[in-house]
């Protein structure tokens, strides 16, 4: 399993054409306390850059922009009742959906851990 | 090219607390510390929270009537304004929407005005232009510090006394740990607590002399606007502005009888048709049924469709446990109880007409 990480924050672990994706954790702490999760439901597509989700805190509404092209396969149901797990686990339990990669080539354009950090330092 | 914000003079010690620093209305101010606003916004409720609110603008009013004179910018009853009272207003335009609201307290040789940081550069100049023969001193060499929540009177008391005898909406001279300070006994929280007006120079002593109270947290701008929404209180430039008349935004609370009556303020005439007649929407507390947050600009719909207001302010409520908002809404679905949609990212999210605030107000009466 890869990891690799998007300029918009968002962390995507790849095991063959499907994938984990969440926001990172330095996104969360940027957020703030995480009082709704809005998700796309199971069979949504979507291409790199569509807005598939939005995640909102005490302060504001942040839109979660797809990282790569690809299909909702699970959607991670449990934060509906309890976003928080968002701010407690954001590269854990807090993931949003499992999706399948319809463009693996994408994943190119994406960051390694390494490049994130310097990203955000 | 803007100019770079100002700090206050507690603006160290924010950072010395972790404060996130934002820019607000032209001011570096801390929108939350560690704690976070949730925790923040709790504790204020539980216990007591500190904030800087000296961005705000402090105002020395001087001259013969001056309660009289400001009469005629403001639909309050100033004239009768006792030496030690404080009261709450709003200037109001030739056309009966607001300019801005404010806090005025006679403090016997003068009053003292406390306005928005977003509207000294306004109400400023429209003092000193309509007050004829009034001296207005805007003061930039005093900090101001609200401590707010029900441990309030313990956190301030424990250090000037005096302060445990004032009641709501009452204002003294004290003095805390040696330094002279303007003690007024109100807040934009819900909760019981003091606004204290303090020479620059002992800001950062009597901060420091509040925060060593273990009931006492530091609290950034974000629980503030979390608070003062809960507790149904306007924040000026979402909620009520130049187009909305006090009547519509359900602040007729606030004229007192007199001038409701007698008129003679900007806008009296629309005011007071208002008043007689109703007006065709107003400001009311909006609870939708789900989690999602109904933000400012988020539109209103009946249950069969048709638009019927807006959201001014909108957010989560950490003490309501869910989201809260306010909004102008027509009249005629207005009814607490009143279903509605709210259009959030196109969606409608069902809600209910509420009344407001959504929490219990504690003030010390």
């Amino acid at each position: 399993m890869t990891t690799y990480y998007s300029e918009e924050h968002e962390w995507i672990a790849v095991e063959g054409d499907i994938a984990t994706v969440g926001i990172t954790a330095h996104a969360a702490e940027q957020l703030g306390e995480i009082v709704y999760v809005e998700q796309k439901d199971g069979g949504d597509t979507f291409e790199k850059g569509d807005e598939i989700g939005v995640v909102e805190s005490v302060k504001a509404a942040s839109e979660i922009y797809a990282p790569v092209n690809g299909e909702i396969v699970e959607a991670n149901e449990a934060l509906a009742d309890s976003p928080a797990t968002l701010n407690e686990s954001p590269e854990g339990d807090g993931w949003l959906y499992k999706i399948k990669l319809s463009n693996t080539d994408q994943l190119n354009d994406l960051m390694d851990l390494d490049a994130y950090k310097a990203f955000i330092a | 090219m803007a100019d770079a914000p100002k700090r206050t003079p507690l603006y160290d010690l924010h950072v010395e607390l972790g404060g996130k620093m934002v820019d607000f209305a032209g001011w570096e101010m801390p929108v939350q510390y560690p704690l976070g606003i949730m925790g923040e916004h709790k504790h204020c409720r539980a216990k007591a929270a500190l904030f800087d609110v000296s961005h705000m603008g402090q105002v020395i009013l001087k001259g013969e009537n001056v309660g009289a004179k400001l009469e005629a910018l403001c639909p309050q009853a100033f004239s009768t304004l006792k030496e030690g009272k404080a009261r709450y207003g709003f200037f109001t335009n030739e056309n009966g929407g607001i300019m801005d609201d404010l806090i005025v307290s006679n403090a016997g040789d003068h009053f003292f005005v406390v306005v928005n940081a977003s509207m000294r550069h306004q109400d400023i100049p429209h003092m000193a232009k309509y007050l004829d023969g009034i001296e207005v001193i805007e003061i930039f060499d005093r900090a101001l510090i609200a401590v707010q929540g029900p441990k309030a009177e313990d956190v301030v008391g424990n250090l000037c006394p005096g302060v445990r005898d004032l009641k709501f909406m009452e204002t003294m001279i004290g003095a805390i740990n040696g330094v002279e300070c303007r003690i007024s006994r109100l807040g934009y929280t819900g909760e019981d607590g003091y606004e204290i007006s303090i020479p620059q120079d002992g800001a950062v002593e009597v901060a420091r002399a509040f925060l060593a109270d273990e009931n006492c947290e530091p609290a950034g701008l974000g629980a503030r606007d979390s608070l003062r929404l809960e507790a149904g209180l306007c924040l000026y430039g979402n909620d009520i502005d130049n187009d909305t008349s006090p009547i519509e935004a359900s602040l007729i609370w606030a004229i007192q009888k007199r001038r409701r009556e007698e008129g003679g303020f900007p806008g009296a005439e629309r005011i007071q048709q208002e008043i007689a007649e109703g007006t065709s929407r107003k400001l009311v507390g909006i609870r939708p049924e789900g989690r999602a947050p109904a933000r400012q600009g988020v539109e209103v719909q009946s249950e069969d469709g048709k638009a019927i207001g807006v959201v001014t302010s909108g957010g989560f409520g950490p003490t309501a446990g869910g989201p809260v908002a306010m909004g102008y809404i027509s009249t005629d679905s207005t009814e607490p109880g009143t279903r509605v949609n709210l259009m959030i990212r196109g969606k409608a999210q069902p809600a209910e007409i509420v009344s407001l605030p959504f929490v219990q107000q504690n003030y010390k009466r």
